[in-house]
This record gives structure tokens, sequence and C-alpha cells, in this order.
């Protein structure tokens, strides 16, 4: 009834190609941001932001990041846990090296190293395609965590081999460090998420993100028509690991606080943000955030019940949550490769043409 | 000066052993990928739940007691029993027989005609789902894996040559029965495709799907096969792993190194996945022993992809891969 | 008419070709030992139809790869508008104004149509990447622009009714219609079309052929085609070259070409088909 496209009129192209083109969608979009900035900051504590939120938030920003190179260019990568401890190593020899600087700057340039480091392991996808390029990208996996955990000067000779976040603000509100509250971190992340999407968004529906989506598509075919696969893919690599980079130092910075590169970002990390970019959907933005808020909740979930509830042992539940991890993924690539993000689409769709379906 | 040079060599030789275990899991990737196209991702998990299983079984274990006793509030854990490791070694072949009969009914049948990658991303799926299902049905303390295979230092070959260079040699007994079972496993698949009616039936779909469809050969019976071979082959890799450093988590992740070893000898070559596990050990245990004091050490951990990526990048179809021509 | 006339002659029904606007020039290509093509020098000039016929197997869609810079012949210069064109790459090519539809369609099929062909824009997209994540002005004004170049291609083509369509759900013939589009909106100055008409029934056979003709005249884009439908390529066509395993054994006038030995033995000839 309400939400329909007819009468909805688009005069000017702009108008069509727009982020929401459906009024009801725009609306909605404004009610999430509202509740997102405006009620949720007031309400949080400590539980909620450790355990759902702020992993959440850094997780979607992570999963656009990669699905910018699987779901929209179609290279295959599981070196993103190595890409997010570039982005957390970065972002602590930055912060310890140059203190008088902005949290916000060395964030940013974390993801511009992490940047760099990506387009060096993603040249062999000029040479090398599909799983040969999954495979490949392992290579930069365990190499950064070797190395991260091998050269002292990463962590700065640190006895422990950990790097831990000192204390930093911004216009006096404290971002980083123990003291930080469940509030200032979830804004933080928060508004990096709105921007790195809204900038994700941007790319996929320019020239950029066709080139991408040709290259996906038909490779042979989109460098045929004009696309050079040699810009093309770099640019993905670079802009997804731009994300993972900024993931990986807000991981480490505002999240975790203190971190250990092989339990932090290990090939199970890499593994646990591809699912996200399955089950939300390969090629879609929202289904990255789908995907994240996904994954990050299951286990919460499951623990509340199989542990809290039931009184089953942590490790069973573990076991089980591996368990339903890996089936969901099966069946979700059976019935719907585009995942949460199609179904959503789906159900729109029905709605479109409720109550009055012919 | 000598003593050194034997020590390399022996380092050398380790290494070699060491590559045998990673071509015995590469060999079930390879045998998947020919008749399918199916890059396997879950060959080492699937060598782990075998291994799971099997010690299971000979010890007796009461499958999912964990759950049950979760449940119940009961306290199972053993039937009071121990298999010989022969019946149990013939129960989990039936296993992993079943367990193909399950992957193609309610997997790959549904995947038939999609895209490499989602194949690929699938048995990632897989892997996940296995090693939940082994942890859940056996627990996932590390488990000591014994079927009465030779363990220790061969003093033979210590003392043959002591006698001979004056330096003992040290090799694990173990490790030799791996390469004789390898070379073994591979003179039998060898022989089963070259000369009975299915293996010939699997090399006809290894060359051409649609060939081999239209002379009535069934498409779901060549998966069944395969995935039911392949699961042989992991128990026997499973075996051995499980045997050298006990039954636990880290054996799907060694297994992760058959993925560059594949890459160097070729996803479609037997021989290949032999060799390049051969060269994938010995390279990496000499890069170890020369380069890794002075980096830092652990270089196992990355060696090996890295070789790969390299390699890849001058030779992506790998040694013994067939050059691919691209059409439009 | 004088078609060896090096400033090109008036066609019967009236329309200019030009001077020579590409030529092959001893092109042979070989995969390890076996010569798909063996010594080919044709020419195509400014403003005709050019076909390139032949047997399943003589070489043509190789010659086309060739032409598109997918395909390096071993042996042999292109030359395209006066110049020798040195060793390029595929995108390059298409840079340069050559666009192309292919044997077995190349669609994106995970894209909308009109995303499909907005990528036949690609070439002449020239706005940054940092421009593009910002959606400043500048970027949202080239694509508004593109945009309206590549909805006349929808209008032309007669496809407005399925711009939002994911191309996988389109039916074959809507599909090669939507290559075409493709194709078109690069605004090449050279278009080559593999097998445009292959698994096509009657009509949409002359929807297809009425596309190509009034691309002619309308936009004066200069074509050159592969096809199997003989009335096809004699109706469409000014000049034909026949090849048959790799060698040329005929270019001409359809006329010509009909009443040569060499070709109408190769098409009777056994073991081939049509």
């Amino acid at each position: 009834m309400f939400y329909r496209e007819a009468g909805d009129y688009k005069t000017s192209y702009p108008e069509d190609s727009q982020t929401f083109p459906i009024k009801f969608d725009r609306i909605r979009y404004y009610a999430v941001l509202a509740v997102a900035f405006g009620i949720i900051p007031f309400f949080i504590n400590d539980y909620w932001a450790n355990a759902v939120f702020v992993p959440f938030l850094i997780y979607a920003i992570a999963a656009i990041g990669l699905n910018i190179l699987v779901g929209y260019c179609g290279q295959v990568s599981l070196g993103t846990g190595g890409f997010m401890a570039v982005g957390a190593y970065a972002v602590y020899k930055l912060m310890t090296a140059f203190p008088e600087v902005s949290i916000l700057i060395h964030v940013l340039l974390a993801g511009g190293i992490t940047a760099g480091v990506g387009v060096i392991f993603g040249l062999p996808s000029l040479r090398i395609k599909g799983f040969y390029l999954a495979v490949a990208t392992l290579a930069a996996q365990f190499f950064l965590v070797w190395l991260f955990n091998k050269v002292p000067w990463f962590y700065n000779y640190s006895a422990s081999g950990q790097i831990s976040a000192p204390e930093r603000d911004i216009l006096g509100v404290i971002i980083t460090g123990p003291n930080t509250t469940a509030a200032a971190k979830y804004l933080f992340c928060a508004l990096i998420l709105l921007a790195l999407a809204w900038l994700a968004r941007n790319l996929t529906r320019g020239s950029v993100g066709r080139k991408w989506m040709a290259i996906r598509d038909m490779d042979i075919a989109a460098e045929i028509i004009g696309v050079n696969p040699l810009t093309a893919k770099l640019s993905a690599f670079a802009i997804s690991s731009f994300f993972i980079g900024v993931a990986g130092a807000l991981f480490f910075a505002v999240y975790l606080g203190a971190a250990e590169v092989g339990e932090s970002f290990g090939i199970q990390k890499s593994f646990l943000i591809l699912f996200m970019v399955i089950i939300g959907g390969l090629g879609s933005i929202f289904g990255s955030l789908a995907g994240a808020a996904f994954l990050v909740l299951l286990p919460v979930f499951l623990k509340n019940v199989l542990v809290g509830m039931l009184g089953w042992p942590t490790d069973l539940a573990a076991h089980i949550e591996l368990l339903i991890i890996g089936g969901l993924i099966i069946v979700f690539l059976i019935a719907e490769p585009h995942g949460i993000a199609q179904l959503w689409r789906l159900a729109k769709e029905k709605l479109r043409l409720w109550p009055f379906p012919h | 000066m000598p003593d050194t040079f034997f020590y390399a060599t022996e380092v050398m030789l380790n290494g070699l052993m060491a590559g045998v275990m990673y071509s015995l899991v590469a060999l079930g990737f390879v045998l998947i990928f020919k008749a399918s196209g199916i890059f396997n991702y879950a060959q080492g998990v699937l060598a782990l739940f075998a291994a799971l299983t099997l010690v299971g079984l000979q010890d007796g274990q009461i499958p999912f007691s964990h759950v049950i006793n979760a449940i119940f509030g009961t306290d199972l854990h053993n039937f009071g029993w121990t298999l010989p490791a022969v019946v149990a070694i013939a129960l989990t072949a039936v296993v992993m027989v079943g367990m193909a009969i399950l992957i193609e009914r309610y997997i790959l049948k549904h995947l038939v005609n999609q895209e490499p990658i989602i194949l690929f991303m699938a048995t990632i799926g897989l892997a996940y789902f296995l090693e939940g299902l082994g942890d859940v049905m056996w627990g996932s303390d590390i488990k000591k894996l014994d079927v009465g295979l030779p363990q220790g230092i061969s003093e033979t070959i210590e003392t043959a040559t002591y006698n001979w260079f004056g330096y003992g040699f040290f090799i694990d007994k173990l490790d030799i029965v791996a390469a004789l079972v390898a070379a073994a496993l591979v003179i039998a698949l060898t022989l089963f495709s070259q000369y009975t009616k299915y293996g010939r039936a699997l090399r006809a779909v290894a060359d051409d799907h649609q060939a081999a469809l239209s002379v009535g050969i069934s498409l779901r019976f060549i998966w069944v096969l395969v995935w039911s071979i392949a699961g042989f082959v992991a128990l026997v890799a499973g075996i051995m792993w499980g045997s050298k450093s006990g039954v636990q988590f880290s054996l799907s992740l060694i297994a992760l190194k058959a993925l560059p070893v594949l890459m160097l000898g070729g996803f479609t070559s037997i021989p290949g996945a032999i060799v390049g596990g051969l060269i994938i050990g010995m390279g990496e245990k000499l890069f170890e022993f020369s380069i890794g004091p002075m980096i830092g050490g652990a270089t196992e951990n990355w060696f090996a992809y890295v070789l790969a990526l390299l390699f890849l990048v001058f030779r992506p179809q790998g040694l013994f891969g067939e050059k691919i021509i691209e059409r439009v | 008419m004088n078609m060896q006339n090096p400033d090109g002659y008036t066609t019967a029904d009236g329309r200019q070709i030009g001077g020579v606007m590409m030529e092959m020039k001893n092109i042979t290509l070989r995969f390890g030992g076996v010569a798909a093509i063996t010594d080919i020098s044709f020419d195509i000039r400014e403003g005709e139809i050019r076909a390139i016929i032949g047997p399943n197997g003589a070489g043509k869609s190789s010659m086309l790869n060739v032409i598109s810079g997918f395909y390096v012949p071993q042996e042999g210069e292109v030359w395209f508008r006066g110049a020798k064109r040195p060793p390029m790459k595929p995108y390059q090519v298409a840079g340069m104004g050559i666009a192309r539809t292919f044997q077995n369609i190349a669609l994106f099929e995970g894209m909308s149509v009109l995303d499909n062909i907005m990528t036949g824009r690609l070439t002449q997209m020239k706005s940054g990447l940092l421009a593009q994540a910002m959606w400043w002005g500048r970027a949202q004004a080239e694509e508004t622009a593109h945009r309206e170049k590549v909805e006349k291609v929808i209008d032309f083509l007669e496809i407005q009714h399925i711009r939002k369509t994911p191309v996988g759900r389109l039916p074959y013939g809507l599909k090669k219609r939507v290559e075409l589009a493709r194709a078109l909106a690069a605004e090449p100055k050279l278009l080559l079309l593999d097998e445009p008409m292959a698994g096509m029934n009657v009509e949409e056979k002359e929807d297809m052929s009425r596309f190509i003709l009034d691309v002619n005249d309308e936009f004066g884009t200069t074509i050159a085609l592969i096809e199997h439908d003989m009335g096809v390529v004699m109706d469409l066509s000014d000049r034909v070259v026949v090849m048959d395993y790799g060698k040329k054994i005929g270019d001409g006038t359809p006329d010509e070409v009909r009443n040569n030995q060499a070709v109408i033995d190769a098409y009777l000839g056994v073991s081939h088909d049509e």
C-alpha cells in the first residue's frame, strides 16, 4: 500500500540513479540514521558496545572492503586477516611515533598504508585467477602475520610481543585506551562506517564500479570493450585494502585495546569476513552490513542460549557455532548465492505488490 | 664442514618425508578437481574428520556423547570396548563413503552448474561444518592415534649411515612408512584408473563432461565415487599425520599446505601433486635451516605460500598443468 | 563504380564510401604449430559494410580477434587510418574507437541492461577515483552526460522496456541486441560484429539487418561482420572477404564473390557445413 514506486516519477537521470529510488526506503534510511546517532549513543553500555555494536561496526567496514574485492571485482581474497593486521600495526606505529597528530588521521593513514600493501599483493591477480588467486592471497595472510610477529620494530620491542593502544582523544573526547566510554567508541566507529559506506556506494554505482563488475562477470570481454584490467583490479585491491586497513586499525585501537597478531588477525579472521560477505550478499553494500550483523549476533545468541540458558559447556557451544556457520554458508550458496541482501530484495518485491499481488 | 653438509642433507631428507605428507593431502585435491572441477578446500578437514572418527571407533567412544551429556546431564563417554585397528580403519572407510554420498546428495547435486568459485566457497563452508561436526561428535581434545605403525628413529638407518659416512642420519620410521604408503597409493590409483571400468569412466569424465554424459556415464555416481576415493585418501593422510603429531585441529591447517603444493604441481596432475609436495617439504626445511635463523625463524609458516605465489606469477599453470589458451 | 579508387566510391544506393580505414597486411596467426590464419591481406574502407565469410573453422573469428587486439599475429601488420598500429592491448584498441560484439554473447550477466550498455562508454569516462568516491558535481555531471548518450542508443535499438532488467533474465535475441547496444554506445569508428544473427529466427534477423543498415546509414559507422546466412551477407555488405582453412580465397563485391569458382568449391565441397 505505502510501499510504491508508481506515482513516484523520476524526471532526471541523477534522480533515477540515486541510492534509494523509492520514497519509503529513503524515509526508512533516515529513520535508521536517527536511531543510530540520536538514540543508541545515549543508552549504550559497555556490554552492548563490546559484545555487539562496536564489533559489528568494525566488521561491517571490513566486510564492505572485502565485498568490493570479491563481490564487485570478482577477486577472491583469503588475506583479510593479514591486511587488518597491517592496519592495526600501522596505526600503532603512527600513534606512538606522532602522539600529537589526531587519531582520525592516523586511522585514515593506516588505511592508506594497507592500500599500498594490498596493491603489492594484488599484483599476482594480473596473471592468475579464481581460486589460484585465493590461494595466492594466503601467502599475504601467513607472511604478514609472521612479519608482525618476528620483527620487533613493529611492536616497539615490547617484552610481550603485544601492541597496546595509548590513550588518544578527538576534541577532548577519549577514543582509545582503557578510559574510553562505550558511547565514544560506538560513535567514532559508526561515523567512520557511515562515511566509508557512502564512499563505497558512490564508487560502485559509477564507472569504477562498472569496470569492477565487468572484470568480475567476464574479464576477457571487459578488456576487449576497453577496461584496463591492471587499473581495474589494482584499484579494487587498493580500495578494498583501505577499508580493511581502517577496520584493522579500529579493531585494535578502539575495540581490543591490545592485540597479538596471530590471535587477533589469523586466518580465521579472513574466513570470518569472507563468510560475512557470502551470507550477507556478494556485490551488495547493504549485504555487507547484514552479514556482519548476522555473524556478530550468532555467537552472542548461541552463547546466551546454550551456555547461559541451557548450561552447556562453552567449547561445545563454539563447536556448534562452527557447525551452524558452515551449514549456513552451504545453504546460502545453494539457495541464495546473493545472500541476505537478495532475500531482503525479494521481500521488498512482495511488499511492493501487497496487498494486490496480481 | 662435512658435518654441516651431512646435517643439511639430513634436513633435506626430513623435508622430503614431510613433503610426502603434504602430497598425501594434495592427492585427494587432485582427484576431486580432475573429476569434477571442484577445488575441495575441505580435503584437509576430511583428513581430520577421518582421523577423529578412527580414534573414536578404536577407543569405543560414544559419538555425540558431549551433546548427550549436556542435554540429559548424563556422564557417557565410552561403550567400554576397543576395536582392532584393522576393523576400525575399515569402518572409518565406510563412514567416509557414507560422507561422500551425503555430500553429493545434499551439496554437489544442488550446485552442478555453478561457477567454480561458488563451489570453492561451498567447500570452505563444508570444511567448517565438518570441523564442527567432528568436534561435536568426538570432542576437541588432542587424541593419540596408534594403529600399530612403527614409531621413532630408525636405528638401522642411523647405524648404517654412521658406518658409511661417519654421520648417523636421523630418519623417522613413520616417515618411511608414509613414503611407502604414498607410493603404493599412487600405484593403486594409477592401476585403478587404467584397468578398471570405473577408473576409465573417471578418466572419461575428467576429459570431457558432456561426452561422458552422452555415452551414459552417470555424473552423480562418478562424483560419489571420486569423493569416496578422496575420503579414503584423506583417511590414509589422517592416519599418517595423526600417528605423527596426534589428532588435533592444527591438522586441518597443516593440510592447507597442500594448496601451495598444488599450485606448484598443477591441479590436474597426480605426479605433480607428489613432486610439488616433495619440493615444498624440502624447500621449507632447507630455507628454515639456512635463512631462517637470520630472520627470526618459523619461516615454514609462509615459505610454501610465497614460493607458490612467485611460481604462479611466472608459470600460472603449475609444473605439470596444461597451458590454458583463452578464447572469446 | 570504381572500387580501386583510393578516395572511395559511391554505392548503387547512393552511400559515400571513403578511403581505406583499416588494412590487414599479410597476417599469419599460429597456435602452437597450427596455423589459424595464413598470409591474409585485405582492407576495410571508411563507411562500408565489409563481410568476412567462410565455412566453420576458416579462421574468421580469429581474424576479428586480431583486429581487436586479442590475438597477436606472428607475422603481418595492421594499419589504421594511414599509420601502422604498434603492438597493443585489447583495451587500447577499444580506446582507438573499435568496438565489437561476440559470437557467443559476452554480456556481463550480473549487471542490468543499462549498466551493461553504460560499460560501452567506459573508454570515454574520465573522472577520477576520488571525484567518484565523493560523487562530486563533475562525476555526477559526467555520469548524466553519458547516460543521455546511452539512452539514445536504447531508443535507437528499441529496448527501453528492459532498461533495468538483469541481463541474465533476457531471452537470446534480446541479449544479442543489448550486446549491439553496448558496442554502439562506444560510438565506434569501426564496429566488428561476430555472427550478429546466429541462432535468430527470420523476424529477428530482419530486425537485426535493419539495425545494422541504420547504424551504417545514420552514424556513418564502418562495419565489419562475420555471418553465416548467405542471403543476409549478400544483401547487407558492400564487399566480402572469403576465407577457407585460414587462407583468403576470394575478395570483392557480393556478385563477384558469388561467381568465384574457388568460393563455390569451398561451399559445395565435402566436409563443410552450411
